[in-house]
């Protein structure tokens, strides 16, 4: 069938503008159950790294602002340990990350870690009025993708309580054994700094015994030796001192004796 | 319905099934099956909008100016897709995480343009909408098909749900490491393909 150019152009413009109606009327009726499943996400998995959930639980929103009664975010000064008074509702840390006002070059690292935010989120778990474990954001390279995930550390500064995954790209049943609940049993009780305050946990190969007996070493993912690898970096990076070393310190020293 | 409105909708199936004869699709079969849950969700998405983007070229096809054709169908399937996309992100959000951008590029995905250019651009709009849910279904008969075989024998499981316990949880299966991996898929399909033309003699493409 032939047309004129006046035609096509019209015709054109009328598909562009009933298209554009569309979509963008779908994104903004949809966007608030998008944003809230969002969020809503994000606290289910500190409710796991926290142990205070499991991912077996289909945890409905009320149930997940309930568990979250007794955490506190705080957004802290990455570099100084220290709360700042940013308010955590509004704080996006992947934002601030790539922007540059508020972020810098991260130091070379094995976990691929390209920009250090300035300011970073945790969650201070709570118990009888007092925090019991802070939940601290970790991400880095594995094989194929970055894994973020949250590390859950008592309030003794060294002990971890758990740890999640909740977004990434590694294979399933290799890699992808990050989310195996039997794995992330394996953490609570390992310790992250030896007895002279260095950074000491690692994923390791094979089994790690219980936590009495390697309290430094975590069971390595079989047939995924470089996301294994890649926990490690990531972890040695984020506790280190570019990391949240300082901040553990002072939530260690915070808490009463 | 009569019986050429039900042969344009099960042809696809094993006829001329869009992954198998047509070989399209192939990306996103091999990404998004390693979990049943997911190729599902993918599954539903692929066949809504394929049925939608054949209906709706369908009705437009007298007034689409020709010269134009291929970006007018490429407006209307992205449209769709980004609605489809919004929606699973705001109802099924865990495994639309999971599906992260494959569900973005079904835009590119060769059926939906396949079958607009080669049926919809041609045929009225119930035996188009027919024929791409027909489509549909044939692609995701092959993507479930994979799935299945994909998560039993590479995770020990189906949805989710223990079948053969794992030598890593204490059982005594010793999981398949290449079908967990995108690989796995192009063997699956290559069996698929090879069974179904033993079977099916006539889509054998003449040699030489």
């Amino acid at each position: 069938m032939r047309h004129d150019a006046l035609y096509t152009i019209l015709f054109s413009a009328a598909v562009c503008v009933v298209c554009a109606v569309l979509v963008s009327s779908a994104a903004v009726s949809l966007k608030e159950n998008q944003v809230r499943n969002a969020a809503l996400d994000k606290q289910r998995n500190v409710l796991f790294a926290a142990g205070l959930a499991e991912p077996g639980d289909r945890l409905g929103t009320e149930e997940v602002q309930r568990l979250f009664g007794s955490i506190r975010p705080v957004v802290i000064d990455l570099e100084s340990g220290e709360p700042t008074d940013v308010d955590p509702l509004t704080f996006d840390q992947a934002k601030a990350a790539s922007n540059p006002a508020t972020s810098r070059e991260a130091p070379e690292n094995r976990a691929s870690v390209q920009r250090l935010p300035n300011r970073a989120l945790v969650y201070e778990v709570l118990e009888g009025g007092q925090a019991s474990m802070a939940v601290i954001p970790i991400e880095g390279y594995g094989l194929w993708s970055t894994l973020y995930g949250f590390l859950a550390v008592d309030r003794d500064g060294t002990t971890v309580r758990g740890i999640t995954y909740y977004q990434h790209g590694e294979t399933p049943g290799l890699g992808g054994e990050v989310d195996n609940p039997k794995w992330k049993a394996t953490w609570p009780g390992r310790r992250i700094y030896d007895g002279s305050g260095a950074m000491a946990i690692r994923v390791i190969k094979g089994a790690a015994g219980p936590p009495e007996e390697a309290p430094h070493e975590v069971d390595g993912l079989t047939g995924a030796t470089i996301t294994s690898n890649g926990v490690t970096s990531m972890l040695a990076f984020w506790l280190g001192e570019s990391g949240f070393d300082n901040y553990l310190q002072r939530f260690k020293e915070g808490q009463p004796e | 319905m009569t019986a050429q409105h039900s042969k344009t909708l099960l042809d696809p199936l094993f006829e001329s099934n869009p992954i198998a004869l047509q070989v399209l699709g192939i990306c996103s079969a091999l990404a998004v099956t390693s979990k049943m849950e997911t190729a599902v969700v993918m599954c539903a998405a692929v066949i809504s909008v394929l049925a939608l983007s054949n209906l709706s070229i369908s009705l437009l096809r007298n007034f689409i100016p020709g010269n134009v054709r291929i970006i007018v169908q490429l407006t209307i399937i992205a449209s769709l897709v980004i609605i489809t996309d919004q929606v699973l992100k705001a109802y099924v959000y865990e495994i639309s995480k999971q599906l992260s951008v494959f569900v973005g590029l079904i835009i590119t995905n060769c059926i939906i343009m396949g079958r607009a250019e080669a049926y919809a651009m041609q045929n009225g709009p119930l035996d188009s909408l027919l024929d791409g849910i027909g489509n549909g279904v044939g692609y995701s008969a092959v993507l479930m098909v994979t799935a299945f075989l994909r998560e039993l024998l590479g995770q020990g499981t189906v949805f989710g749900t223990v079948v053969l316990p794992k030598v890593s949880d204490g059982g005594w299966y010793n999981p398949n490491g290449i079908l967990g991996i995108s690989a796995g898929a192009f063997f699956l399909i290559g069996l698929f393909i090879w069974g179904l033309r033993a079977w099916k003699t006539d889509q054998v493409e003449a040699e030489g």
